[in-house]
């Protein structure tokens, strides 16, 4: 896989299918972008609840995976996207063991603990909009 | 559903081979019940070793497998899973119910042979 930081992978979320392409992607990004094996677990897993949640709720959406660089460190971030019926109330969303659905409760507040960054700009009749970052520290360049 | 189901010494072994979909967890969910209830293993061992992810609905549907073997009298194990999956589940809050573990199927067949 060849990717510079200006790409991006937009990948659609409908089916249980793309969950599980969703969330392999993310982790061969994270994988090419040299994360460890448990950080790319948890990118992983983290997408995997996300897509879940757009499949469940709004039935369809998207889910974006760029590379973000900085001067000392490089982050792979998620966006998920959905016209569905939105989050009521985040807050409450985000506490562990909260669902509406199966008692899954489990994934939003999960893959917040799993990323770095997390936020959910949500409206309800509207959408919802996750965007979710893992930063790895960049090894310092050897000064010659 | 790609997920092979083998009988050894009245065990029922379940070596996972690849990341599954929650439509194929379901129908694994749906095969081992069955076979528990018809089949009246000594205790259940599933792999998960090749699985890509253990999020919550997996760990959800393994976790009910071994909830209705318990009530068909049958002990399950679950082996292989690898310390980024552990690690994983435990940022999740992600716990089995009603499974042991083991780290490999000498050891799983260990604790079967144990809690029978």
């Amino acid at each position: 896989m060849k990717m510079t930081g200006a790409e991006e992978t937009c990948l659609p979320v409908s089916s249980d299918l793309d969950i599980m392409k969703a969330r392999q992607k993310g982790r061969d990004l994270a994988a090419w972008a040299d994360f460890a094996i448990v950080d790319q677990t948890l990118i992983a897993t983290a997408i995997s609840e996300i897509a879940r949640n757009i499949v469940t709720y709004a039935r369809r959406g998207t889910i974006v995976l760029r590379i973000e660089e900085e001067s000392d460190r490089l982050g792979l971030v998620v966006i998920a996207s959905d016209q569905g019926p939105g989050i009521p109330d985040v807050a409450q969303a985000l506490r562990d063991h909260y669902s509406t659905s199966h008692g899954l409760g489990m994934g939003l507040p999960g893959a917040r603990r799993a990323m770095d960054d997390f936020a959910i700009q949500s409206t309800p009749g509207e959408g919802t909009k996750i965007t979710m970052t893992k930063w790895r520290t960049k090894p310092s360049v050897p000064q010659r | 559903m790609s997920v092979p189901l083998i009988e050894h010494d009245r065990y029922l072994l379940v070596p996972i081979q690849s990341g599954l979909t929650d439509t194929e967890l379901s129908e694994l969910h749906t095969a081992l019940l069955r076979w528990v209830t018809e089949q009246h293993p000594r205790g259940v061992m599933i792999d998960v070793t090749l699985l890509d992810v253990l999020d919550a609905y997996a760990v959800r549907t393994l976790s009910d497998v071994g909830h209705w073997a318990r009530l068909c009298g049958a002990p399950t194990v679950i082996v292989g899973i690898r310390s980024d999956l552990a690690q994983t589940m435990n940022r999740f809050g992600l716990a089995f119910q009603e499974v042991a573990t083991a780290p490999n199927w000498a050891e799983g067949l260990r604790v079967l042979a144990g809690s029978a």
